[in-house]
């Protein structure tokens, strides 16, 4: 569900920071490894995510299906390890989208000053004020399902968490003596803002962006899942929950189990990952 | 200003958050309206089908507007839908204020149940957590586990055990009568507040955490003040901003979250009519639907900003 994770990340970035170190470590390896999934699941998946075999559909865990075969007879684990990668490509596209527009609308706005700054501040909050799952799904209506309308769409719907996380450090950043050092010195704007403050602010961006990650992962699977999204038969998460579905009616939980627990479990490597570098990041307390 | 006095502050504070307010839903409905007129698919063609003759397919434009200036088309959609008109639907043929409004009910009903679990539920676990040193570490597990679980995940898990499983709750439909109602949107309640319900309790155990560690908390407990007064007359209260501006935040955000949870339990709402007229390209009820939420959502949201003017004085000074 798309909780605001610009003002979640504020507060369990110091409700994390009290566990120290181990947090960090394991969500790191975590968020490491499923990523790691996402790039060579494909390549590792001992069926064909779209095999079909309907003398062994609907079969439970077996030493030649690991994780059991849906309605179809595909394998759940092969379908789970290729779908890693769209699962993991629709949030990684969605989250470098805000990144830039996010970076850039905060450290412009953050530079001008005045009353550029005071209306990137007001079009912030009236973005914040349209609910992110809608924007996905008219999307879709308007550009047609498939991955790039939610992915565009949601972009779009993160870019203000990002900027509003930066632009107050960005602002903190431009009163800095090094700045007006470099401005004495006749060095372009356009240089100080891409090779001095941009780096200054590069910390609390990878760490919100780790954050968004997470929250991106779960919308992009969710427009998937009622069908807006990636299309059945192609594997990847959402489609997976949904094409559980029937199949949860009858009792055979496998598949939804299977998709649902790698989603949450991204979700929370991520989440945790996000505000453990937050806390190290000097961002806003 | 001719006033000097706090109050035209006060004034000016709630004129401006209200026409912003009243900005925002109209440049929505521009947008909404804009994307879907650009969106594929011929409204003639699906009223009238393929085989109509030229001539019939004329005068269907002409009676639904399609030839005006799309500013035109636009401001006469948006006088009807300020009246209560939003069209006619492409599919059924009703009006579309027929097909929503009964639904509407519905949907209300979802969202306060859902509403009450975030708010009973979130604010309740998040008191212990910021109470209790020995709850917390409890708390913020549950805390960070129901953040992470999406709505359409806890909705699927819901519908295998207690649905399938042990056979408590229906798996799908809205029900009739208010018991019945209740009984069907139990589960879809439940599946929708998790991840607010969660958001809501980490803000308030950090803000209740927070205000416990101050020095008049400190004192007022050094001084022999029953733990229980501390807690309602001086803690809680001072806590309570922050947990009404994530409260009013997190009911705002179940009514975009209907759209999909009411999609899995098959419940009549209009979340699940904007999905299935988005899947038969009936746009007419596409932009009324999502006009009505945007709405809400502004409306709702608003309603928080004005009430947080109204409790904190402190609020009035910011313009």
């Amino acid at each position: 569900m798309a909780v605001p994770w610009g003002a979640v990340g504020d507060l369990t970035r110091r409700r994390f920071a009290a566990l120290g170190d181990p947090a960090l470590v394991v969500s790191a390896v975590a968020a490491g490894l499923l990523t790691l999934l996402a790039v060579i699941g494909p390549w590792i998946a001992p069926y064909s995510p779209d095999a079909t075999d309907v003398l062994s559909a609907s079969q439970g865990p077996s030493a030649q299906h690991l994780l059991g075969t849906d309605s179809l007879g595909r394998d759940i684990c092969s379908r789970a390890l290729a779908g890693a990668r769209l699962s993991f490509a629709g949030p990684a596209m969605i989250v470098l989208i805000s990144t830039v527009l996010g970076t850039a609308l905060a450290i412009f706005s953050a530079w001008h000053g005045g009353w550029v700054d005071r209306m990137a501040n007001r079009f912030l909050n009236v973005m914040f004020s349209v609910p992110g799952i809608l924007v996905a799904v008219l999307s879709s209506a308007v550009f047609g399902a498939g991955f790039w309308a939610p992915v565009l769409a949601l972009g779009v719907v993160y870019t203000p968490y990002m900027a509003r996380v930066v632009r107050s450090l960005a602002i903190r950043e431009r009163h800095q003596g090094y700045v007006e050092s470099l401005q004495l010195a006749t060095m372009s704007s356009w240089r100080i803002g891409l090779r001095h403050l941009t780096p200054n602010v590069m910390p609390i961006v990878v760490a919100q962006a780790t954050y968004g990650f997470g929250s991106a992962l779960a919308d992009f699977a969710a427009v998937s899942f009622i069908g807006l999204g990636i299309q059945p038969p192609e594997a990847e998460w959402g489609v997976m929950v949904s094409d559980g579905r029937s199949e949860l009616l009858n009792g055979a939980i496998q598949q939804t189990l299977v998709a649902g627990t790698l989603i949450v479990i991204t979700v929370i490597a991520f989440n945790v990952l996000g505000a453990q570098l937050s806390a190290r990041s000097g961002g806003r307390r | 200003m001719t006033d000097p006095e706090p109050r035209s502050g006060l004034a000016r504070r709630v004129v401006s958050t209200i026409t912003g307010a009243v900005a925002t839903i109209l440049a929505a409905s521009f947008v909404i309206f804009a994307g879907l007129s650009a969106a594929p698919g011929d409204p003639v063609a699906q009223i009238l089908g393929a085989k109509a003759t030229d001539q019939a397919r004329a005068a269907m434009r002409r009676r639904l507007g399609l030839d005006d200036p799309f500013l035109e088309r636009y401001w006469h959609w948006l006088t009807g839908a300020v009246h209560g008109d939003f069209g006619v639907s492409l599919t059924s043929r009703q009006a579309v204020t027929d097909l929503v409004v009964p639904r509407l009910a519905t949907t209300f009903l979802l969202v306060v149940m859902a509403a009450l679990l975030v708010v009973v539920v979130g604010i309740g676990v998040g008191v212990i957590g910021g109470v209790s040193t020995r709850g917390r570490a409890v708390v913020s597990t549950l805390v960070g586990l129901g953040i992470a679980v999406p709505g359409f995940v806890a909705a699927n898990a819901l519908i295998g055990v207690f649905a399938v499983r042990l056979g408590w709750f229906p798996t799908y439909g809205s029900g009739d009568g208010l018991i019945d109602r209740i009984w069907h949107l139990t589960l879809p309640a439940i599946a929708l507040s998790i991840g607010y319900g969660a958001y809501v309790s980490q803000l308030t155990s950090t803000a209740v955490a927070e205000e416990s560690e101050k020095e008049y908390v400190v004192t007022a407990h050094g001084r022999g003040v029953p733990a229980s007064v501390v807690l309602r007359h001086h803690t809680l209260r001072n806590a309570a901003m922050p947990v009404l501006t994530a409260s009013g935040l997190a009911v705002a955000g179940l009514v975009a979250g209907t759209v999909i949870v009411e999609q899995i339990f098959a419940v009549d709402g209009v979340g699940a009519l904007l999905i299935r007229s988005i899947s038969s390209k009936d746009y007419p009820v596409v932009t009324a639907v999502s006009l009505i939420i945007v709405t809400v959502f502004v409306v709702v949201t608003t309603a928080i900003d004005l009430v947080q003017v109204a409790l904190d004085p402190r609020e009035r000074a910011k313009s």
